[in-house]
This record gives structure tokens, C-alpha cells and sequence, in this order.
């Protein structure tokens, strides 16, 4: 379980360090018993694989199976951020494909040369993804025919005779139009492993192929950061719906149904913001209850109810509303749309401004008929991507210079880059587009409010 | 649904990245590795075990906001907060605080289980064995004899029947040999035909009787040509065993701390030994103005007083490696703790013997001397004397504090081609 927990939960994944100071630190946490395993790993693959562990009662056993291979494969495959970003169908064989290119790589390239490129390429990870959804689903199968056919064309082409004929006169040198150079390298591009997949100038085309797989890598872990408290809370309520079926009609006993219900429990659980486990909200505990709130709303509306959430109040239909739900809203949205007044007078939310330029942090708003919809707003932003990532863009390239890349960070409310390990960072990108890099932060009104520089270590 | 049962699936896959890992993390491991081994009893070494890493080494880094400039949170718990009211900012660390300010930095270092024999890796790595070239390597090997395929020649006792016989029927079939049943049935033929008083068939027999017989007397069954013995011959084997020998003053003026830091080295030695060899033999004596082998308990922790002669324990050693230690099985390590003290008149005979009996039979004598930490060392009796004997004479080093053993244990033993890694 560890082993599998480590490489983010793929079965099959390519060797990397990073996996071994994960598994490191997971197995000294589990060692120390400071955190269970994971009762559960499911992937997203067609068909779906979910793993459950040995050790556990067969109480669990029926948890994890209605929580994971029904409640979360259900989300995988029908929510419609899953549905644009991946292809569970191909996933297997695509990570079976990387693992075999990365070590045929090792093998022609040494060890050290790809993990310098994989390096580089994860601490991109981030700013690997497009966030709006792909023109046209990559066919995941065919990664590598489509590879072999790239090479055999290129060997095909290749003549020798063609290096010895004379070059011509020199043209002119004369810059580059702007506006072309933009339209040509796709400028800005917020998916700076995208960009310097297909244009770095430098890079040999098997380290593109890395940067291709690291970053088709993320895109695929994209859409469970933008569902997290959804997909937690589809599963939870699954799996409490079916337990409960189940204890009903007595088919497990009371017994089972009370070790259920603790580790049920547990998983919900959200501590108050000033208590020593509070770890931020609980996706687990907030979706379960935005759930089980349209639930009653459904089936047993009041009036607020009738305000607040108008086109499910009352309709009787509750499948027919989740399943709706579960397949077009992601968390922001979800939230936006679903958050009852009841939900945030249960969790007792409350808003708290943090003003760098204030000594004191103010309280907005709170659980309250001015509140409501502060805090809803609030919340829901907080479960935007675009929002609590920070805004990373490639603007452009001084291609009649010295090729230094520009890229921007766009800062939202003066919140600059932990400097640190921004300029880590930058010298990764430098090392792969093999220029001087430059970071701008840059406001709403286009002021510079600091800049970065890296060189590629030669 | 389907229930796969995949339970048999192998466990480990994660150890070619926990490999990749500790190789990237190496020297982090390393130096947290040689500071884990201050601290702890050198006993426990053997052990593995946890070592803190700075997580600073093997960061993965990513863009992330620093300061979250103006930011609002959404908190659960609101026990008695209006619409309004100002707190005061949390000072970081404790409850709110450490969600308030953001992601957090994520924690500054994580502990690592490294099994024993990683930690004696990273802890003994770049060291070797000292100067087996210069006590000339012969000393490592002890003669073995081992099967080396057959001859013609040798002891009856080593004939191989097998072999023999082999070749004796390959010769035989070669030669057409005629069989004896051959001969056999001629005769029986030949008697029938006398019987039946068939003359002329009887003298073709018996023409062909006695060619078959006098072919069959030409050839004998086993030809001198064909013996084969088995063939043995003498190979050097690499001995596998070593015996260490500890030799300790504990005579009144070792102090406990003294004790303490002796019997750490000579701990460092027994662990880096045992990786090297199959088996170490160890032998403790201890000395005041006689010596005794004594076990390893008394050896720490009883104390004696009386004088201080060196060159009693010398000569125990002497007599007990010729004992029960011979040199073609046994490599001899030595090492000697002392604060120094001899008795003047004791001097040359100790020198003597070291020079004359010990040094010759041993790969390696080092010799350590112990003092107080905030004590000046001042030339002592025992650094003199060994010091005069110059290049051939012993290692050595002072020790005063815990701190100091583990880089003089690595300068003793410090691999002749280490670089400036470490």
C-alpha cells in the first residue's frame, strides 16, 4: 500500500527520487503511527482499478468498495472535468509507455542527464496544465506509435548530402515582427511546459518527450485539484447511503454498521479553526454535508430552502439532482451554486479579511442574512485554481536579442512569489531553454513590481 | 465488479526511487548519519535505525505565493465572532495561526529508517583497511587444496576408478578386444561341430579360436595408459577471520571518562572489522603492572590500581596470539588505550617488545591516547617511546572528548585514495 501510495497511486509509474523521499516520508509517519494508511487507492482508469488492503475488517472492506469503486469511480466517470482532461482508457497503457521511454532513455542518456530534465520538468508541474478544456481528446493509446512514426520519418529524411551543399548569401538580419513572433509561439501561454516543449531551441527531442510525459502527467491529476471537495464527498455519500441500505434491509450486522459509522465519523470530522487539528476545511466533512443538505433540501424543503436553492427544492427527485450535479459542476461552481445558509450555519463559517496594511484582521462576515453570500463567494473562490494559484505565463521572447524568455507573474492583491524557491525554479527553466530567463511580477496595471533572473548552469 | 486478490503482488516496487533517493540525498545522509553516531552508544551502531534529514537538501521546488499579500479565509468554528470585529494577527506557530499565514513552508526535516547495513555503509564509507600492502598481503591467504581435474601420475590412493575404467573401454572398443563371449560361443560351435564330426568346419574354428584368443592376450584389459589419478593442487584462500586485540590501562589514573572514550574506539574497530571479515575474535587485556585477559565486562568497568607497565600487556598479547591466534589463519588487529603513564624502568623492554614480537605479526596496532578534555596533553612516556620508533611504529593519536573519536577512528582508517569528499 505504501509502495503504491507514494507514486501518487499509480500501479505502474516511472522511477524517480521524489517518489522515494515520498514513500520515505510516508512509511516514517506510518512507522511513528502517526497517520493510518489510506484505507483506500482507487485510479482513474477504465476499467477503474481501486485497491483495498489486507489487513482490513470486512466492515471496511464494504466501506472502502462503496466509497471508491462506487462513489468515486461513479465521479470519475461522469463529471465533466474528468471527462474533457482524461482518458482513463489509455492511462495504463500510456504509464506502461512512459516508464519504458524514460528507461530506454536512462540507458541511452544516463541516469543523471533525465533526472536533471524530470527535475526541471516537475517543479513545472504546476504550470504544466490548460486549464480550459482541450481542443481535441489526445488519443493516450498511440503515444508511442505515434512516437516511432516521428522517428522513422525524421531517419527517413535524413540525407547525409544535405549538410555538405553550400549555403547561400546570408539574408539580412532583420527583427523578428512582433506580432508574428507572438502568434507563432502561441504567446502568452500560461502552460509553461507546453511552451518549452515545442520551443525550446536547445532541447534534444528526448528530453521534449520527457517534458511531454510530465506534463500530460499533470493534466491528468489536473481535474482531481479542481474536485477536490466533490469527488471526496460524492464518495462519502455513496458510501454512507449504501451502508445504510445495506444495515436496513440487515445485511450487515449492527455490529459492522457501528465500526462503520467510527470510521465514518472520523473521516467527517472538522475541527473549529482554533483547535490544534484544525488543517484547513475538511473536503471530506464539507462535501458530505453540502450532500446530505440537498438531500433534505430535496426531499423535505423548508423555506429557505425554497430561496436558496430553488430548482431542487422540493422536486422529490434526488438521484436525478446529484447525478446532475456530480457530472457539471466542479468545486468552485459547486459551491457557488450549492452552499446552503444551512451548511454554514452547521459549519458556523465566518470570513476573516487579512489586510497586509491592517494590524488587525478583520471579520467580513459571518453566518448570518448579511453573510450568506459573502461567505459563499468567498469560499468559492477560494476553490478556484486561477485564483489560489498563482498566475504564471510565458509573455514573451526576445528572439532578435539574446533569446532571453520574459515570463510574467501576474500578482493578484500584492501577493508576491516565496522568492526562494521561485528563483529554484527559474534556473530549471533556464537549465531547459538553455537562455537567460527573466520573472516579472507583474500587477493588474502593468507596473514591474520585482524581478528575477536565471542562466542555465552549463 | 470484479474482486481481483492481487495479494501476492511482490512487495518493495518502490525500492529502485528509495535508492534513487538516498543517492540524491547522499551526502545529507551521510553527515546526518556521522552526527546520529555522536550521539548515540556505539553499541547501538550495528543497529540502523532513524536519521534526521534536513528536508533543505532534496527540496522539489515550485511556484507558490509567499505572503499572501491581502487574502480572505474561510474559517469553520465561529464561536463569538460579529460582523466587525477585528482580531489580532496570530504570531504564527499555534492553532490558527499556522492556517492563517497560508500554505506553511512545509517541515523543515524528516527522518529517514535506514537498515543496518545502509548505516554502516554511509558510516564507514571511504574508510579502509590501513597498510595490508606494506605487511605484505601473503598474511591474508592461507594455502587450500582444491580438486584441479585428473593426471597420469600419482598416489594409488588418489587413483580415480571412474576415469580409468573410461578410457580402459574407449581403448578396448578402439582395438576391436574380443569379448569373451565371443570366444564363448566359437567354443560352443566348435564342440557341436566336433559332435556332428564336421572336420573341415572344425579346424576353421579353431584357426579362428586361437586369433580371436591370442588378439584377445595382446590386448589387456586395462592398459597402464589408461590410469588416471586425481589431480590436487594448493590455492591460496583469503583468511576470513580476524582477532582484535584491546589493550587498556586501567591502572588508577584512567578516569572513567577516559574509559568511556577507549572503549568507544575500541567499539568503531570491532564494527568496522566485522564488516570485513566472516569472523572477529576479541580479545581484552588489561594492564596495570601485570596484565590480564579478562572478558569484557571486567574488562570496562572494574578498576585496579597498582602501577602501570606496558610492556606486561605486550607480552600477554604476544603469548596469547601465539597461542591461539597462528598467523596463517588469523589477521591481528591491535589496539591500546592508554593516558600515557609508564613506570620509567619499563620503557625500553616495552619498546622492545613491541617492535620485536608485535608489530611484526600485526596488520595493524593503533595506539590512542586518552585524556581529560580541558587538559593541555603534555608528551607522555608511552607517545615518546612508541613515537622514536618512527615509520614502523604505531597510530596514533590523542582523543580527549567523545566528540573527537569518530575523525581520528576516519583519519586512522581513512581510504588511501579518499578524496576531499568527506
Amino acid at each position: 500500500m505504501l509502495d503504491a501510495y507514494a507514486a501518487t497511486g499509480m500501479p505502474i509509474y516511472y522511477p524517480h527520487w521524489s517518489h522515494g523521499k515520498r514513500f520515505v516520508q510516508h512509511e516514517m509517519q506510518y512507522r511513528k503511527g502517526m497517520s493510518g494508511l489510506a484505507y483506500e487507492i482507487v485510479i482513474n482508469s477504465s476499467p477503474c482499478i481501486s485497491y483495498v488492503m489486507e489487513g482490513n475488517t470486512i466492515a471496511m472492506q464494504t466501506l472502502v468498495i462503496a466509497h471508491a469503486a462506487f462513489g468515486h469511480n461513479h465521479f470519475f466517470r461522469n463529471n465533466y472535468t474528468f471527462r474533457d482532461f482524461t482518458d482513463p482508457a489509455g492511462i495504463l497503457d500510456y504509464l506502461v509507455f512512459a516508464r519504458n521511454f524514460i528507461a530506454s532513455c536512462e540507458d541511452r542518456h544516463g541516469v543523471a542527464a533525465v533526472e536533471n530534465v524530470l527535475d526541471a520538468a516537475h517543479a513545472l508541474m504546476g504550470q504544466g496544465v490548460n486549464s480550459s478544456p482541450r481542443r481535441r481528446r489526445p488519443d493516450l493509446k498511440t503515444e508511442e506509435a505515434r512516437l516511432r512514426e516521428r522517428r522513422i520519418h525524421a531517419e527517413k529524411i535524413h540525407n547525409e548530402l544535405r549538410r555538405t551543399l553550400p549555403r547561400g548569401a546570408a539574408a539580412p538580419a532583420k527583427a523578428p515582427d512582433e506580432t508574428l513572433v507572438r502568434k507563432l509561439l502561441e504567446l502568452p501561454q500560461e502552460n509553461v511546459l507546453y511552451f518549452l516543449e515545442k520551443n525550446a531551441p536547445k532541447l534534444p527531442s528526448w528530453q521534449r518527450e520527457l517534458l511531454r510525459i510530465v506534463r500530460l502527467m499533470a493534466q491528468y491529476f489536473y481535474p482531481q485539484r479542481l474536485t477536490k471537495v466533490m469527488n471526496e464527498g460524492t464518495a462519502t455519500f455513496v458510501h454512507y447511503t449504501i451502508l445504510n441500505k445495506l444495515h436496513e434491509r440487515g445485511q450487515i450486522s449492527d455490529g459492522a454498521f457501528l465500526e462503520f459509522l467510527t470510521a465514518h465519523t472520523n473521516v467527517i470530522m472538522q475541527p473549529a479553526f482554533d483547535s490544534g487539528h484544525y488543517g484547513g476545511l475538511n473536503p471530506y466533512a464539507l462535501g458530505f454535508a453540502m450532500m446530505r443538505d440537498l438531500e433534505r433540501a430535496c426531499l423535505a424543503p423548508d423555506e429557505e430552502d425554497r430561496i436558496w436553492l430553488p430548482d431542487i427544492a422540493g422536486s422529490g427527485d434526488l438521484m436525478g439532482a446529484l447525478c446532475d450535479i456530480w457530472a457539471n459542476f466542479r468545486d468552485e461552481s459547486f459551491v457557488l451554486q450549492y452552499l446552503s445558509p444551512k451548511v454554514m450555519r452547521d459549519f458556523r463559517l465566518f470570513n476573516l479579511l487579512d489586510d497586509p496594511g491592517e494590524p488587525t484582521l478583520l471579520v467580513e462576515a459571518i453566518h448570518n442574512e448579511r453573510g450568506y453570500r459573502r461567505i459563499r463567494s468567498a469560499l468559492a473562490r477560494s476553490y478556484d485554481l486561477g485564483h489560489a494559484d498563482p498566475q504564471i505565463e510565458v509573455a514573451t521572447v526576445d528572439l532578435a536579442g539574446d533569446r532571453r524568455l520574459i515570463i510574467h507573474h501576474k500578482v493578484q492583491d500584492g501577493g508576491l512569489l516565496a522568492e526562494k524557491e521561485a528563483r529554484s525554479v527559474l534556473r530549471h527553466i533556464a537549465t531547459l531553454w538553455g537562455y537567460d530567463v527573466r520573472l516579472q511580477e507583474v500587477d493588474a496595471s502593468g507596473r514591474v513590481l520585482k524581478e528575477h533572473n536565471a542562466s542555465p548552469s552549463q | 465488479m470484479q474482486l481481483i486478490d492481487k495479494r501476492v503482488n511482490p512487495a518493495g516496487k518502490s525500492l529502485p526511487n528509495r535508492q534513487r533517493f538516498l543517492r540524491r540525498a547522499r551526502s545529507i545522509v551521510r553527515k546526518a548519519v556521522r552526527h546520529a553516531s555522536v550521539e548515540r552508544g556505539i553499541r547501538e551502531l550495528d543497529g540502523g535505525g532513524v536519521v534526521v534529514v534536513p528536508a533543505s537538501g532534496i527540496e522539489e521546488p515550485h511556484f507558490h505565493r509567499g505572503q499572501a499579500g491581502r487574502a480572505q479565509h474561510v474559517l469553520p468554528g465561529n464561536k463569538e465572532f460579529l460582523e466587525g470585529d477585528r482580531l489580532p494577527r496570530p504570531t504564527g506557530g499555534a492553532s490558527a495561526g499556522g492556517s492563517l499565514a497560508g500554505q506553511g513552508e512545509g517541515e523543515d526535516q524528516f527522518s529517514i529508517v535506514l537498515s543496518a547495513s545502509e548505516f554502516l555503509d554511509f558510516f564507514l564509507e571511504d574508510l579502509e583497511l590501513p597498510r595490508l600492502e606494506r605487511r605484505k598481503l601473503a598474511a591474508m591467504k592461507a594455502d587450500g587444496v582444491r580438486r584441479a581435474g585428473y593426471s597420469s601420475t600419482g598416489s594409488p590412493a588418489n587413483l580415480a576408478v571412474l576415469r580409468t575404467m573410461r578410457n580402459a573401454l574407449a581403448r578396448r572398443t578402439a582395438l576391436n578386444r574380443p569379448r569373451s563371449s565371443e570366444i564363448i560361443e566359437l567354443e560352443a560351435a566348435l564342440d557341436a561341430a566336433q559332435a556332428r564330426g564336421d572336420e573341415q568346419a572344425c579346424a576353421a574354428m579353431r584357426l579362428q579360436l586361437e586369433g580371436l584368443r591370442a588378439r584377445r592376450g595382446a590386448i589387456p584389459y586395462i592398459d597402464p595408459i589408461d590410469i588416471r589419478f586425481r589431480r590436487f593442487e594448493v590455492n591460496p584462500r583469503p583468511v576470513a577471520q580476524a582477532v582484535m586485540f584491546c589493550l587498556m590501562d586501567v591502572s588508577g589514573s584512567m578516569t572513567e571518562h577516559m574509559k568511556d572514550i577507549a572503549k568507544r574506539f575500541f567499539m568503531l574497530l570491532y564494527v568496522f572489522l566485522n564488516r570485513r571479515y566472516e569472523q572477529v575474535d576479541v580479545v581484552f587485556i588489561r594492564h596495570t603492572d601485570e596484565a590480564k585477559e579478562v572478558d569484557e565486562e571486567t574488562f570496562f568497568h572494574s578498576r585496579e590500581t597498582g602501577g602501570t607497565r606496558v610492556s606486561t600487556a605486550l607480552a600477554e598479547m604476544a603469548r596469547i596470539a601465539a597461542e591461539r591466534y597462528p598467523l596463517d589463519s588469523w589477521n591481528i588487529y591491535a589496539a591500546q588505550a592508554s593516558d600515557g603513564d609508564n613506570e620509567r624502568g619499563d620503557n625500553m623492554q616495552a619498546v622492545t617488545l613491541l617492535r620485536d614480537a608485535i608489530l611484526p605479526i600485526c596488520q595493524y596496532f593503533a595506539y590512542i591516547e586518552v585524556g581529560e578534555p580541558d587538559h593541555e596533553p603534555a608528551m607522555s612516556s608511552v607517545w615518546k617511546i612508541y613515537e622514536n620508533l618512527g615509520e614502523v611504529g604505531p597510530a596514533m593519536r590523542r582523543v580527549s572528548t567523545r566528540q573527537e573519536i569518530f575523525p581520528v577512528f576516519r583519519d586512522l582508517f581513512r581510504a588511501h585514495n579518499a578524496d576531499a569528499t568527506s
